[in-house]
């Protein structure tokens, strides 16, 4: 193991040897072709600087790193001067317009685009035939044409696109185009799918309409199941959503004279939209320039590629004009890539003392009309869920299913959010079934730091104690759960997420995140990197990096991002990786400059090199700072002429990773988050109506390196949520008079109800800091872990408020209704309350932490 | 957006005089984005739904992607650029981007008009009527939580100011 970080309070020592995987035992006739086992070959490893990452690089303290501060590009965008990807106008720019199915299931038998072509002002009409060519995100499973060639799978499915002088004659247009439809009878429901292989939804599958079939088994389930003093079986459903991103997702794609193809996208992984640009048009990847303009939000939703780039592209490849589409807000319902909705069966066990024996699940998930991340979900739906507690045993099977139905994908906290709120609503049952407080349950179980998982993850900082800590008590839990009077109630619920996945999504071994660091005379400094700020403010994070690093004022850093000419690759901004990557990438990058201009002046000042400190625009000896003191500018010109111009680059690559069997690197990440909600419901048993008053969250982000914006991933996390847990449904309508089967119940932002602001509860947010010795400065993810633990905890509110178990997604006031009307759920209530009365389990002592919660507000 | 206008229409925006060609059926938000190239006000549903194009018309916030561009003619609009000083942002913007209040920032610009709106009529409103004033703005990555902190932030700033001015 190469040097790591010194441990620091709560560090686990990185020199502790982690159990080797002693599991990781598949059980055979697992059907999966693909998935990946552990490459044999060696890995780039990065640097071991010494001291660690996770130390301040200028004496004791942080001078930028953990402050409250405003955002590199906070000004433009609250003055509206920020470019996103509509503001975009280019001289003799067309317009492009997608033709979509209007049903769900239809082979295409003829399409005659006469009519629309003649139209003055209509440029050029692409169908099917003029991009044939086959992508898809994930190198094994790509199954999407940009139009489709043969068959339409979803009503919202492209078919042909227009491109015109403006958007108004495009789509009038498409009016024009007359599509000759055989329909064919559509696949609707996972079931109906599985009934019926013969009626295939997308032909790419394996079988069938199974998308992907996955069974991992580890350690002795069905032993330890039988030995359990209890055992909780049941089935949940969570229900399909959406990201809603503000901005729809728009590109204007420029073709020029010289063979060169210029894409601006709202995209979220410029990378893998080059590559795929290049294979479905036929061109060199360099002949193609990305650039990723500010982007409105995306959530997981911008992070594959879509038929408006392929439009775009194509139509001024025809025209010699750039291309700009903008999808509709209706067709941002069909582009989705949302949350997948899932059944699951759980079956999970406990010993009386609260010891967790094993978990047995069964998952069904559906999948929409391609494969997406499909194969990845798949995983995610078992691999996520052993931690954070100590699962002895676990085994999962997955089965995604084709559907006639728009295509899900990663949506914030990616196939793992699903499983989380079934396993964390089980915690709550089991806890009452043996009489036990659930945040002691937790406690028991928690699988601590310096470990491994039951199926081969390996756990470095662990701060979710102190996340139930804090949520314990900064919600009164002890005092208020299970003591509110009916109608008002508690829940709790953990998490772990990972910062980052351990291989890029196509094979290679190549480093996952890149920088380049220039230093100029003038005491700036500029960093090119390929990371995707989608409003999470990643470019802020790694200038506080350079900043801090090099002494330099924030305001003295410029981050060229996200444009495949300029700046060097990173993966994108998906999985919650680029704090982590990046953020590693751009702290070698610029350590390297900081121990050139700290060489230049030790040789200088005579001092030892360690003595010197860059903070604060000033370059000094510690020992002397009277005798020898400079600006950095003079620092990095003295630097410069004793070292020629000042450059460096700098990249991440995360160590192997991962169970050593195949889908043992899928959920294996350099560092994992933990979360601990606390929700407080007020219920009206009368209406079904559920309140949810306040949501507190304690997450462990590692480092917090800006504090602002991890509370707004904190925030803007529990808020989503919440959303899905009360208010957003992703559905569609059976067949009835006037219409076919697969209609989006309503493809607005009238219709699905995202939360407003009169909607969402009040939300504190608190910190955890468990500094990890690989993450940059310690810090680990924020953004995707503390949306997890939102929906369950809302779940096992009502049940503390109601007495009922909300165990199917949405918890809306007609199903709140139907569960107080199936059952007795004053006599539950009571009951839960006599539960605990009867054996009372003392909350089990605190361990005592070192990783210290923070008040999440100024 | 129209290669053919068919009217002029004359609008006043930000305290300038300007013009542009039409037709009946462009909206304010086309003339603004695509004719007058102010394109700080988004769109973000297009039919009225989630506020990221809201303008105040008349002082008051107006749905600019489900208004007639020729019906503000002779109304006094104002969009996110007319908000600050010169080169001074309003306490409102400034408040948004230090405390966190605007990730991706597309709905900000709506935001600031409608709190704008109602820090005109209310200098010290409460969060509930911050809420309400609000509840047009769809925004769907902070929680709304550091938009509420943001206006209190400004309205205190701008009550102060009031103070020292008078």
């Amino acid at each position: 193991m190469s040097e790591r970080a010194k441990p620091r309070k709560a560090t686990p020592d990185p020199g502790m040897a982690i159990p080797e995987p002693g599991m990781a035992i598949p059980e055979p006739g697992m059907a999966i072709p693909e998935g990946r086992q552990m490459p044999k070959t060696q890995r780039l490893t990065p640097p071991a600087w010494q001291g660690g990452r996770a130390v301040p690089p200028n004496g004791d303290a942080f001078h930028l790193i953990g402050k409250r501060s405003r955002k590199l590009e906070g000004l433009a965008k609250v003055t509206g001067r920020a470019i996103y990807a509509d503001d975009i106008a280019l001289p003799r720019m067309l317009h492009g317009k997608l033709l979509r199915s209007i049903h769900a299931h239809a082979r295409i038998v003829a399409i005659d685009a006469s009519a629309a072509l003649a139209m003055p002002g209509v440029h050029a009409v692409i169908t099917g035939k003029d991009l044939p060519e086959y992508f898809g995100i994930i190198p094994w499973t790509q199954d999407e044409q940009a139009l489709c060639e043969t068959k339409a799978r979803y009503v919202g499915d492209a078919i042909a696109a227009v491109a015109a002088d403006s958007e108004r004659i495009a789509e009038e247009a498409l009016r024009r185009i007359k599509v000759r439809y055989e329909v064919l009878r559509a696949i609707t429901s996972i079931d109906e799918g599985l009934e019926h292989p013969d009626i295939q939804v997308n032909e790419k599958a394996s079988a069938g309409n199974v998308s992907k079939h996955v069974h991992l088994a580890f350690g002795p389930v069905d032993e330890l199941l039988a030995k359990s003093d209890a055992v909780v079986e049941a089935e949940y459903w969570y229900e399909g959503s959406t990201h809603g991103p503000i901005e729809p997702h728009c590109c204007v794609a420029e073709f020029d004279a010289t063979g060169f193809l210029t894409v601006w996208s709202s995209t979220q992984v410029a990378h893998y939209l080059h590559r795929d640009l290049a294979k479905v048009l036929g061109l060199p990847t360099q002949r193609i320039r990305v650039i990723q303009p500010v982007v409105g939000g995306a959530f997981g939703g911008k992070s594959e590629p879509f038929s408006l780039e392929f439009c775009a592209a194509k139509l001024s490849m025809i025209t010699g004009r750039p291309v700009k589409f903008l999808y509709t807000r209706e067709e941002v319902f069909y582009a989705h890539r949302g949350r997948h909705p899932m059944r699951l069966r759980y079956r999970t066990g406990v010993m009386n003392d609260g010891t967790l024996t094993g978990t047995d699940a069964k998952i069904h998930i559906d999948g929409g009309a391609y494969s997406s991340f499909g194969l990845v979900t798949t995983y995610y739906s078992g691999q996520l869920l052993t931690a954070p507690y100590a699962m002895p045993a676990y085994r999962f099977d997955s089965t995604r299913v084709f559907t006639n139905k728009p295509c899900c994908g990663p949506k914030r906290g990616h196939g793992s959010v699903q499983p989380r709120f079934a396993f964390e609503c089980q915690l709550d049952k089991l806890a009452e079934k043996i009489g036990m407080d659930p945040i002691a349950l937790r406690r028991k179980n928690h699988i601590g730091e310096a470990t491994r998982t039951v199926n081969g993850m390996r756990v470095t900082s662990n701060g979710f104690l102190q996340c139930l800590e804090a949520v314990e008590s900064a919600s009164e839990w002890q005092r208020r759960w299970r003591k509110l009077p009916y109608g008002r109630g508690l829940g709790v619920a953990g998490s772990m997420y990972i910062s980052g996945t351990n291989y890029c999504i196509y094979p290679n071994e190549m480093p996952q995140s890149a920088v380049q660091l220039k230093l100029d005379r003038s005491g700036r400094a500029t960093l090119f990197c390929g990371i995707s700020d989608i409003g999470q403010g990643a470019e802020s994070v790694l200038a506080m990096i350079v900043a801090e690093e090099l002494g330099l004022d924030l305001r003295d850093i410029r981050v060229v991002a996200a444009d495949t000419d300029l700046t060097p690759v990173d993966l994108g901004s998906y999985s919650s990786r680029e704090t982590f990557m990046c953020g590693n990438a751009a702290l070698d990058a610029a350590r390297k400059l900081r121990d050139l201009v700290a060489e230049t002046l030790s040789e200088r000042w005579g001092v030892p090199k360690g003595d010197v400190v860059l903070a604060q625009g000033m370059a000094v000896a510690a020992s002397d700072p009277r005798q020898h003191a400079m600006t950095v500018r003079d620092a990095f010109q003295a630097a410069e002429a004793r070292h020629g111009t000042l450059g460096s680059v700098g990249w991440y690559q995360s160590p192997k990773l991962g169970g050593d069997y195949r889908g043992g690197t899928i959920g294996a990440s350099p560092a994992y988050s933990f979360t601990a909600h606390v929700a407080e419901v007020e219920c009206d048993p009368e209406m079904g109506q559920v309140t949810v008053k306040k949501i507190w969250v304690a997450h462990d982000c590692g480092r917090a390196l800006s504090p602002v914006a991890v509370e707004g991933q904190m925030e803007g996390s529990a808020y989503m949520g919440f959303g899905e847990a009360l208010m957003e449904t992703h559905t569609f309508k059976p067949e009835a008079v006037g219409h076919g089967p697969g209609i989006h119940h309503g493809p607005s932002l009238l219709d699905y109800r995202m939360p407003t602001s009169m909607d969402t509860p009040e939300l504190e947010s608190i910190i955890v800091e468990s500094v990890d010795p690989e993450g940059p400065y310690g810090a680990k993810e924020a953004g995707e872990g503390p949306l997890h633990p939102s929906i369950p905890a809302i779940a096992n509110a009502i049940h503390d408020a109601l007495g009922i178990r909300c165990d199917r997604l949405p918890f809306s006031p007609p199903a709140v209704l139907a569960l107080l009307k199936a059952g007795d759920a004053r006599a539950a209530w009571e009951q839960a309350r006599a539960s605990l009365a009867v054996t009372p389990k003392a909350a089990l002592g605190t361990p005592a932490g070192a990783t210290r919660p923070r008040a999440g507000k100024n | 957006m129209e290669p053919s206008p068919s009217h002029i229409c004359r609008l006043h925006v930000n305290g300038d005089e300007r013009s542009c060609g039409v037709t009946p059926h462009t909206t304010l938000l086309e003339a603004l984005r695509y004719e007058l190239g102010l394109t700080g006000s988004k769109q973000g549903c297009d039919k009225g739904d989630c506020g990221a194009c809201t303008v105040l018309v008349d002082g008051a916030p107006v749905l600019a992607c489900i208004t007639l561009a020729l019906a503000t003619e002779g109304r006094d609009v104002r969009t996110v650029e007319g908000l600050a000083e010169g080169a001074t942002p309003h306490p409102l913007q400034d408040a948004l981007d230090r405390t966190g209040g605007a990730q991706c920032g597309f709905c900000t610009p709506g935001i600031l008009m409608s709190a704008a709106a109602l820090l005109e009529r209310e200098p010290a409103p409460s969060r509930e009527a911050i809420a309400l004033a609000l509840s047009g703005n769809l925004c769907r990555c902070t929680g709304y939580t550091k938009i509420f902190e943001a206006v209190e932030l400004a309205a205190r700033e701008l009550r102060e100011r009031g103070a020292r001015t008078r």
